[in-house]
């Protein structure tokens, strides 16, 4: 460093020295100068925050449970070893590490990091994005299996589940895309991490928060007893993405599909309403019919992405609200133009900094015009999802059997321990070992 | 035939779907590549920038813990020690003693010991203090301003978001390294 920067330096931190000490007027009374001895001035104590270990013991453990759950799935097929794994999950990833930051948080992390280039997301927040997201696309959902807490605690109280039509289960399906898609478009435009703000469970697991919230994930607990996992199946928006991954998964969960007598007991069983009835034979018969119906869904998708695109971009000023800035600068206006009689905290911490008006307007319509093309591809994005719903009901797998749908399917492993078949494979297997140790 | 042709069926699909894999796979890798370039390694936590603070009281109400993470924190080095603290005080006191009629603290957590005359020691009892910053601004206004806000990090959860940091007025919410998670007010921070 050579000497000018020195002096700039020097000069500079003179310059803040000035202004901070003109700015808050301190030492108005000069501290005592004690008798030396005769008194030891008190340290105001900073506690550190948790241990930065933790942080590698929390992405170790998420590793350990992510394997043993796809482990418990796939290779000894036991809803008991999963029950237990779960128990497990409540307790750490819920009680010990009471939540933060959660795979399903991290969507709006990594958003903000992509498109901001200001905000740095620690490893370990990549980590617990990406670790799950990998895991679905060889294991299928054996996160949402045992390892999510918020999965995890509305599985274990399923007492009395219904059955939801068919028709219904896919409507509402659509909303976990919606609140991905608000979520992104949130985080993108630095305005709010509404997924952490509407998390149900995370006061449970702190034991404590505000009564709203704790009203909120008592609700969705009680609904949980007779509608299974209301959460993830209708809100979730990790799960949104996992049920796209998880569609071309290399491993998935399967009952003995060969010799399904369709007895239709993992359908009763799954509390989930993830098991694929066949469909009925009747349904293909008149090619030309199917053939519009062909055509008709594919414009009904282009329509609907339109559409969305168009309705999406009109709700960019009323979204953009949620925005700081955007809220400020709305405030200020309508204080200048006299629609607001005093001021706000916010409006009058603004004035007293000396912030430029026309700049905070001039941001604030940067981030309104950020939300309007935000909006459109959020709306064409939900039309596009709503479309290919419909061609997915119009256009199912032709199937004779009961088995489970991949999309949906969260791997809690109740069907293994239902199904004839699987029993009698099972039995057979536990059979066929002493026999193979004679040998 | 129809066997072949339902083999042949199978077949495709899962070539597709292995190529849908590597297709995500390879986003993934992007994605990572991406945020590699702009990552810290090191987690950060919040904290109050006390020079920005302006002690609205919403920090005791709107944490997601009761009582707030947020407490009083006295820098001793800045505390005039005064007689007639006005961190401490009522705007009008009946007496200059530690009668509760006098304090501005809500739930009493101010300590207020005699010194050698005419000095005052004043201590935050953090068990009972809830952050609500009335003494905060009594002390700024009239005092050194020895008294701020702080997170303290033994309590914060260091939530994603932190529900006070959507609701402060001035935007005194920051997000520091882990490894220096406290904002002091100016004095150390020249030092």
């Amino acid at each position: 460093m050579n000497l000018r920067v020195k002096l700039i330096l020097f000069l500079c931190s003179g310059m803040i020295f000035i202004s901070q000490y003109v700015s808050f007027g301190i030492e108005r009374f000069p501290p005592p100068d004690f008798e030396p001895g005769t008194y030891t001035m008190p340290q105001a104590t900073k506690p550190p925050p948790r241990a930065h270990y933790w942080e590698y013991i929390d992405m170790a453990l998420l590793l350990a449970a992510l394997s043993l759950a796809s482990y418990f799935v796939h290779k000894k097929r036991s809803r008991k070893h999963i029950f237990w794994l779960t128990l497990f999950s409540i307790f750490y990833f819920g009680f010990i590490r009471k939540g933060c930051v959660c795979p399903i948080g991290s969507i709006q992390n990594i958003t903000l990091a992509l498109f901001n280039n200001g905000y740095l997301v620690p490893f370990s927040v990549v980590f617990f994005f990406l670790l799950p997201l990998i895991f679905t696309l060889f294991f299928g959902r054996t996160f949402c299996a045992a390892v999510c807490p918020l999965g995890a605690v509305q599985d274990i109280v399923v007492w009395k589940p219904i059955k939801i039509k068919p028709w219904l289960e896919n409507a509402l399906r659509i909303i976990p895309f919606v609140y991905l898609g608000l979520a992104v478009l949130f985080a993108a435009t630095g305005s709010a991490f509404v997924i952490c703000e509407y998390d149900p469970f995370v006061s449970f697991y702190r034991l404590g928060g505000s009564v709203n919230m704790l009203a909120l994930g008592g609700i969705f607990l009680v609904v949980g007893m007779f509608l299974g996992r209301p959460y993830c199946r209708f809100f979730c928006p990790y799960g949104a993405i996992l049920s796209i991954l998880s569609r071309f998964s290399k491993w998935y969960v399967y009952l003995t599909s060969e010799d399904c007598v369709r007895c239709q007991i993992c359908d009763v069983a799954c509390p989930y309403g993830a098991i694929a009835s066949p469909t009925p034979t009747s349904q293909e018969n008149n090619p030309i019919i199917s053939k519009w119906s062909v055509f008709g869904v594919i414009g009904l998708t282009v329509l609907l992405t339109i559409g969305g695109a168009y309705f999406g971009g009109k709700l960019s000023v009323p979204l953009s609200k949620v925005n700081y800035v955007v809220s400020l600068a709305e405030r200020i206006a309508g204080e200048e133009s006299g629609k607001y009689k005093g001021q706000t905290d916010e409006s009058k911490t603004f004035r007293e900094r000396g912030g430029s008006i026309e700049q905070l307007y001039a941001e604030a319509l940067k981030i309104r015009g950020n939300f309007a093309t935000g909006g459109s591809i959020f709306g064409a994005f939900i039309g596009l999802i709503a479309g290919l719903k419909l061609i997915e009901s119009r256009f199912t797998r032709q199937t004779n059997i009961y088995e489970p749908d991949r999309a949906s399917c969260v791997a809690c492993g109740r069907c293994y321990s239902y199904c004839p078949r699987e029993i009698i494979r099972v039995r057979n297997l536990l059979k066929l070992r002493p026999i193979q140790k004679q040998e | 035939m129809a066997d072949g042709q339902s083999n042949n069926k199978a077949n495709r699909r899962q070539f597709i779907h292995s190529g849908l894999r590597g297709a995500v796979l390879f986003v993934f890798g992007a994605i990572t590549t991406l945020l590699g370039l702009n990552s810290r390694k090191e987690r950060t936590v919040w904290q109050i920038d006390p020079n920005k603070c302006i002690a609205c009281s919403k920090c005791a109400t709107n944490c997601v813990l009761t009582p707030s993470a947020v407490k009083c924190v006295n820098y001793f080095p800045m505390c005039g020690y005064c007689d007639l603290c006005t961190g401490y005080f009522e705007p009008n006191p009946v007496a200059l003693d530690t009668g509760a009629e006098n304090q501005i603290c809500p739930t009493g957590a101010i300590i207020r010991k005699a010194l050698e005359d005419p000095y005052y020691e004043y201590r935050i009892d953090e068990d009972v203090c809830i952050g609500c910053g009335k003494c905060v601004v009594g002390c700024v206004k009239f005092g050194n301003g020895s008294f701020f806000l702080q997170v303290r990090h033994d309590r914060c959860v260091n939530c994603n978001e932190c529900s006070i940091a959507k609701v402060c007025p001035s935007d005194a919410f920051v997000r520091v390294p882990a490894s220096s998670p406290y904002i002091f007010r100016a004095k150390e921070n020249q030092s």
